[in-house]
């Protein structure tokens, strides 16, 4: 047994709010990054029911909500989506997991930059507080989609919301890049350079190599929308022109000449579509953990699953032109776009693959987190399935701002991630917070949502083939529209059941805190650092010892080994051959 | 497919390419102030600024596409009926900027003069705090000072080439180019300013009596962050001027 190097170990920060406020401890920064994203999700997810709501009971007057209009079904859909994306969708699975996990899964005591680890947490927190304000200043959220698209996002009077709400919007995504910058600097710097000794880069956990890659494309691609934010701003207040055309708005010619929309959507999406891998790919990092752990197998192909994340990566940065087919794009420039679209099937296909054959043969544990790995898969390829679809110009043309398009985002990018959130949740709560989840309530939890989430989702595909728009906020007006209602309908009642059920997760959450049964070091039998300390992890990770790493990361089922499965930090098990 | 065979470990053999690392994080202030392996965090510190850089490097880049793409815009004139191309070209305070240029320039150089010494410094530092050990006294010019000086004599100089532009007629909505003139070399000045406050809270780490090397790392980021953002001012007085 190789002796873990002992080093001083450092005092815990006494004090309420040093410790849990202001802390400048990963694990409690994850946490942080967890329980925002948590009531960021209740919000957004409060605003989709509002809608599904409204869609089919359009002059319902809700208590507390009053009655829906048009435009405030607008901004409604354009808070959902962006709390959803920028605050649930990157905030946990980065910020929170990436956070807690990827420092003590590489051996190290903390971040690379504490500090600056606490301050983009509280970043976070203001844009979520500033975007979250414009709900409250007058005329309300704005109604331009959490897409953006001047000239309704550039001009002030394009309608109600577009005034401070609008400001607020922008702002607060401005700050939420900042953020976001801060903590990829940070997670770059803490996997290249806070390794333990053995650690090199082909033994570390898929999951570090997913925030890893999901880092390099936040510092790439928050720039990028940073600096489109700021250009929305000046053509908003200092009556610039890059984004707006001449345009008459509301039967004034405004100030404004010569800009261009389709710049804006360039820049946006050049951001908007690795913003898709960013809320992806650390779902995938712990689908490919769990699964190798649940299965009692090694990943299969650990490095083609490394190759094709990063290829995954490399390739978000081509293809932001698929959203714009329908801008007046080139053929040519279309048709450059739609192949390299078409091409990340190949790594997505690789990785599908070898995550069902690491399950073939394996001694599978149904357990939660595995349930919800299993079903990350599902969605994976359920809402991907419908990519290459999308991907090409001809198909795209008809399937353009249809609800087929909802149902595929929702299904790879918006459900799929939470599955991955919900997984991560279940497999590192006992670490987290030292206590087992209600493994009965889980799985219960896991059925009903993912019966739900495909009864919403799945429906909108054909909604979608049949011609129905999104963003309108009542079908009842529109003859060929009114025959699909009935769908509709199924679909919130689906809303309701699985919105519902969510309540499940949150007892189960914060009962089992406090009641569920205690936790062994390593309940799962799991090889990564992370269960070679005590559970909770002490302040400084592994009580003042910095662990030395022989094995890669999910080596199970050795022959010859006592156990199935082999630490990392255990005696190195020799190849096939030696 | 592994057999379990248990083997020695070898160092540096199918290990990591570095020693372990202390059991404290602390690239910047945070727990990591009393970690003295002060290279480790000088590395880290470098790798850190190295992706900051990659970061504002993609800001510029954005917006030079976004300039490119707003030039060679046609727009619709509703007088002629027709598409007219509406980018103007400013008339840059030429003059000034090339003063403000060379503060630039000369500031990049006294910058690089206060990291060799701080590096130097740091470097003694273990040979001075020997009792009875006196390096003499070393007479040391005020690099970091005379950076700062001329860093605020950059900004001002910028600010009143703002104010030219203003005399000249050019506001910031006044033309798309003169948009874009103001926008770069506003949000140039405001990474400048970063670096200026950095360069403070390295001169207040030697009044507060930090450790030299701790100063040292702090002077030798700073030090790279300030001669990119005189390659980052070159490069978009350069757009400005070639790309009119």
């Amino acid at each position: 047994m190789a002796t873990p190097v002992t080093v001083h170990a450092h005092a815990a920060p006494q004090g309420f709010i040093r410790k849990y406020i202001f802390s400048t401890d990963h694990k409690v920064i994850g946490l942080q990054y967890y329980f925002l994203a948590l009531a960021a999700v209740f919000v957004g997810m409060f605003l989709s029911l509002l809608m599904r709501i409204h869609m089919i009971w359009p002059n319902t007057v809700l208590p507390l909500v009053g009655e829906i209009k048009p435009e405030t079904y607008l901004s409604l859909l354009t808070m959902h989506g962006t709390i959803m994306v920028f605050f649930v969708l990157t905030t946990a699975p980065q910020g929170g997991f990436g956070n807690y996990v990827l420092p003590i899964q590489i051996g190290a005591p903390d971040m690379a930059f504490p500090v600056l680890n606490m301050l983009s947490f509280w970043t976070t927190f203001v844009g979520f507080i500033v975007i979250i304000a414009a709900f409250f200043v007058g005329g309300g959220a704005p109604l331009h989609g959490w897409t953006g698209y001047p000239p309704l996002s550039a001009v002030q009077t394009a309608g109600p919301g577009e005034g401070l709400g609008a400001d607020l919007w922008i702002t607060s995504i401005a700050i939420f890049c900042l953020a976001s910058l801060m903590g990829a600097l940070n997670f770059i710097t803490t996997t290249l350079d806070l390794r333990a000794k053995g650690m090199i880069l082909m033994r570390m956990p898929l999951t570090v190599w997913s925030w890893f890659i999901t880092a390099i494309l936040g510092l790439l691609a928050f720039g990028v929308l940073l600096s489109a934010g700021i250009l929305l701003l000046l053509d908003r207040n200092l009556g610039t022109s890059f984004y707006v055309p001449l345009i008459v708005v509301n039967g004034v010619v405004m100030q404004h000449k010569g800009g261009s929309p389709l710049l804006w959507q360039h820049l946006f999406w050049f951001f908007g579509h690795p913003e898709v891998y960013i809320a992806i790919l650390p779902g995938m990092g712990v689908a490919s953990q769990i699964i190798s752990t649940f299965s009692r197998k090694p990943i299969f192909g650990y490095k083609a699953m490394v190759y094709a994340m990063l290829s995954i990566g490399f390739f978000g940065f081509m293809v932001w032109g698929h959203h714009m087919f329908m801008s007046g794009m080139s053929p040519y420039s279309a048709f450059a776009f739609s192949i390299l679209t078409m091409c990340i099937g190949v790594p997505s296909a690789i990785k599908t693959f070898n995550w069902l054959g690491t399950m073939l043969h394996g001694h599978i544990r149904f357990q939660t987190p595995m349930l919800y790995a299993i079903g990350f898969v599902s969605l994976f390829v359920s809402g991907g399935l419908s990519g290459p679809f999308l991907a090409q110009p001809v198909l795209d043309i008809q399937l353009h701002d249809t609800y087929f398009v909802v149902g595929h985002f929702h299904l790879i990018m918006g459900v799929a991630a939470i599955f991955g959130i919900f997984a991560a949740t279940y497999y590192w709560f006992p670490k987290m917070f030292g206590r087992m989840m209600n493994e009965t309530w889980g799985r219960i939890h896991f059925f009903i949502t993912l019966a739900g989430t495909y009864a919403i989702f799945m429906p909108m595909h054909y909604l979608g083939m049949a011609g129905q728009t999104r963003r309108y906020s009542q079908f009842t007006e529109v003859a060929y529209q009114t025959k699909l209602i009935p769908l509709q309908t199924f679909m919130t009642y689906a809303a309701f059941i699985t919105i519902a059920a969510q309540l499940i997760f949150v007892i189960n959450l914060f009962w089992s805190m406090f009641k569920g049964p205690k936790a062994s070091d390593n309940p799962w039998e799991a090889t990564t650092l992370e269960w070679t300390t005590s559970t909770p992890p002490p302040p400084d990770n592994f009580g003042g010892k910095t662990p030395v790493v022989h094995n890669g990361p999910y080596e199970y089922g050795v022959p010859g080994a006592p156990k199935d499965y082999v630490m990392q930090t255990d005696p190195a098990v020799a190849a096939a051959g030696h | 497919m592994a057999t379990y065979t248990p083997t020695t470990p070898i160092d540096g053999i199918g290990d990591g390419h570095k020693p372990p690392v202390p059991p404290v994080g602390g690239g910047d202030d945070g727990r990591g102030n009393n970690l003295p392996d002060y290279g480790a965090r000088l590395r880290r510190a470098r790798l850190g600024l190295i992706c900051a850089i990659a970061t504002v490097c993609m800001v510029f880049i954005s917006l030079t596409s976004a300039y490119i793409v707003r030039k060679g815009l046609p727009t619709f004139d509703d007088a002629s009926s027709s598409y007219v191309h509406d980018w103007g070209v400013v008339r840059l305070p030429w003059l000034l900027l090339a003063i403000n240029t060379a503060l630039l320039l000369v500031s990049s150089a006294t910058m690089e003069l206060a990291r060799r010494q701080a590096a130097r410094q740091a470097a003694l530092a273990p040979v001075s705090s020997i009792p009875g050990v006196s390096l003499g006294n070393e007479r040391s010019f005020p690099w970091l000072g005379l950076t700062v000086l001329l860093g605020f004599g950059f900004l001002a100089g910028q600010w009143l080439a703002w104010g030219e532009l203003h005399n000249g007629g050019f506001y910031m909505n006044t033309n798309p180019s003169s948009s874009f003139a103001f926008l770069l070399t506003i949000t140039h000045a405001v990474h400048l300013a970063g670096g200026i406050i950095a360069l403070l809270w390295a001169a207040s780490a030697s009044l507060l009596h930090r450790p030299v090397e701790a100063r040292r790392i702090a002077v030798d980021i700073t030090a790279w962050y300030w001669h990119f953002m005189l390659v980052l001012w070159i490069y978009i007085f350069a757009l400005l001027g070639f790309a009119r």
